[in-house]
């Protein structure tokens, strides 16, 4: 019904009709369907959330003398160094070298990757700490220096498993409280904790990746960047309800962009209390409405969306499988659940809030011509499991 | 009867006066802490509610003041930093008194009312940005 070159087009004469995941549930019941299709020509979906697997390239620029750096520390925080000469991989959940970890459990992680990331971001002053063990070519043994985003040649963020399409609801069945990745829970249930940005979420909106494949252009914490990949443990062969969106994970997104054009704002180190430290990311998709089935997904509200709640004092750690229940993001986001017949107070660790100021910052950058999209150059797995270790007892 | 929370603030050694004693017995306010620091020789600090009638409430302020203790009525002890804050929602099981909450449901807010906060701290342990902040 409509090309990406027609909706690009209209994009470039900025007379793009755009609006964000919230807003077209309302219009296109308003409209119908199929009109609402003819008129949109973008919906914006967005999420932020913590996002592990974030990281960043890094090249610091060539030394005199020249330095082949094979360890290297950021603000005391190790980066990967088996790469070439001045580059490094630094992880969002790399701690700083020292830290006590969880030796004094809960440990309080305050610092690690991701804040050196957002630091980063930020413009501030980081400190450079690199050691070599020095060749004919490459004769500097140490390095020890100062640095902002500015005087680096390249930083760019590669992040292998962002945007996870739906996600656990985390609760704790044991008599002690416990500190995951999603927050602390109470003992007996008496809170639960999600992390989804439900019918804002990109690739709820996108159920069946008939958009959102390998290349399209993406809003990555306000940098224009795109999809690189399938994101680590896609897994779309799953339970999916009757408007096929999964009932958990499943699907998953390998986002890249440029850190020099991100805003800090959107680029947040966490510190998750007897967990260990993460980097919260905004991440806005656009979805081009090709046609009423497309436009049809993207209406997909919360009490449509279901997660599994499971037990991360047991279930989670071993395993199990076990599902205890499946809660709307409706239900979820009134603060309060009956779950298992009881009154649970439930939370977030991604932001809602956030997530809505995202999807219209992406609108308004459409609508005003600053944001194109492509058309994927390839799609995304639609069919593919997602396998556990093999610990294999017979190892020589 | 009114209800007033106080931040008082003992710049040195000006700790071993039973204050909240006089407080009690002077100026008859029910006194009510939530935190303190009162370490001899070293500064110190009381986060309370006085509940008692508008004039002895002034007055035991005018008494505390003539102690060198500065005494600061809208200090709160915990700082909500609105920038920082992602409004991720993960610190609103952990307040006890609902100071933290969603303020609207249809965005998911989240806003802080200073005066229901009676200072736990559980917000700094379970913030994951350090948007919670505790001056002392």
């Amino acid at each position: 019904m409509k090309s990406y070159e027609q909706i690009n087009a209209r994009i470039e004469s900025g007379k793009a009709v755009v609006l964000t995941a919230e807003e077209i549930i309302d219009y296109a019941e308003r409209k119908g369907l199929e009109e609402a299709a003819r008129e949109v020509d973008v919906v914006t979906t967005a999420t932020f959330g913590a996002m592990c697997s974030s990281g960043c390239f890094l090249n610091f620029g060539h030394s005199r003398p020249r330095m082949r750096i094979t360890q290297t520390w950021i603000d005391g925080v190790p980066a990967y160094s088996g790469v070439a000469a001045v580059d490094a991989y630094l992880g969002a959940t790399e701690l700083r070298q020292g830290d006590p970890a969880n030796t004094y459990y809960p440990g309080e992680f305050r610092h690690g990757g991701g804040h050196v990331i957002e630091k980063l971001v930020a413009g501030q002053t980081l400190e450079l700490h690199g050691l070599s063990y020095g060749t004919d070519d490459y004769p500097r043994r140490e390095v020890r220096t100062t640095f902002s985003i500015k005087d680096l040649n390249q930083a760019i963020m590669v992040n292998p498993r962002n945007c996870y399409q739906n996600y656990n609801v985390a609760v704790n069945g044991s008599e002690r409280p416990i500190y995951t990745y999603l927050g602390c829970l109470k003992p007996k249930m008496a809170n639960l904790s999600y992390s989804s940005a439900g019918q804002l979420s990109p690739l709820l909106n996108d159920p069946l990746y008939r958009t959102i494949g390998i290349g399209t252009k993406v809003w990555l914490a306000g940098a224009q960047g795109h999809v690189y990949a399938e994101g680590t443990q896609h897994a779309p062969s799953c339970e999916r309800g009757p408007n096929d969106v999964p009932t958990e994970g499943a699907g998953t997104l390998a986002l890249t962009a440029d850190m020099k054009k991100m805003h800090p704002r959107f680029v947040r180190g966490a510190s998750l209390r007897g967990y260990g430290v993460s980097l919260a990311l905004g991440v806005g998709i656009p979805i081009p409405i090709l046609n009423p089935q497309i436009l049809k997904a993207t209406t997909v509200r919360d009490r449509d969306i279901l997660a599994p709640v499971i037990d991360y004092s047991g279930d989670y750690p071993n395993r199990t499988g076990q599902v205890l229940a499946r809660l709307s993001y409706e239900e979820l986001k009134r603060g309060e659940v009956t779950l298992l017949g009881r009154t649970v107070e439930s939370s977030s660790m991604s932001s809602y809030a956030m997530a809505r100021e995202i999807a219209a910052l992406l609108a308004d950058e459409i609508r005003r011509g600053d944001f194109l999209l492509s058309r994927p150059l390839a799609a995304l797995p639609v069919q593919q499991g997602f396998q556990g270790m093999k610990i294999r007892e017979d190892r020589p | 009867m009114s209800t007033r929370r106080l931040l008082l603030y003992f710049p040195r050694s000006e700790t071993e006066k039973p204050i909240v004693y006089h407080l009690v017995k002077d100026y008859d306010l029910v006194i009510n802490i939530f935190r303190a620091k009162v370490t001899p020789e070293e500064y110190g600090y009381l986060v309370l509610d006085v509940t008692g009638s508008e004039e002895n409430i002034a007055r035991g302020v005018e008494f505390v003041r003539t102690l060198n203790v500065q005494v600061d009525e809208a200090q709160k002890g915990v700082r909500w930093d609105r920038e920082r804050c992602t409004m991720c929602t993960n610190c609103i099981p952990h307040c006890p008194t609902k100071a933290l909450h969603v303020s609207e449901r249809a965005t998911m807010e989240v806003a802080f009312a200073g005066e229901l906060c009676v200072e736990c701290l559980s917000c700094l342990e379970n913030c994951p940005y350090g948007a919670c902040s505790s001056i002392f």
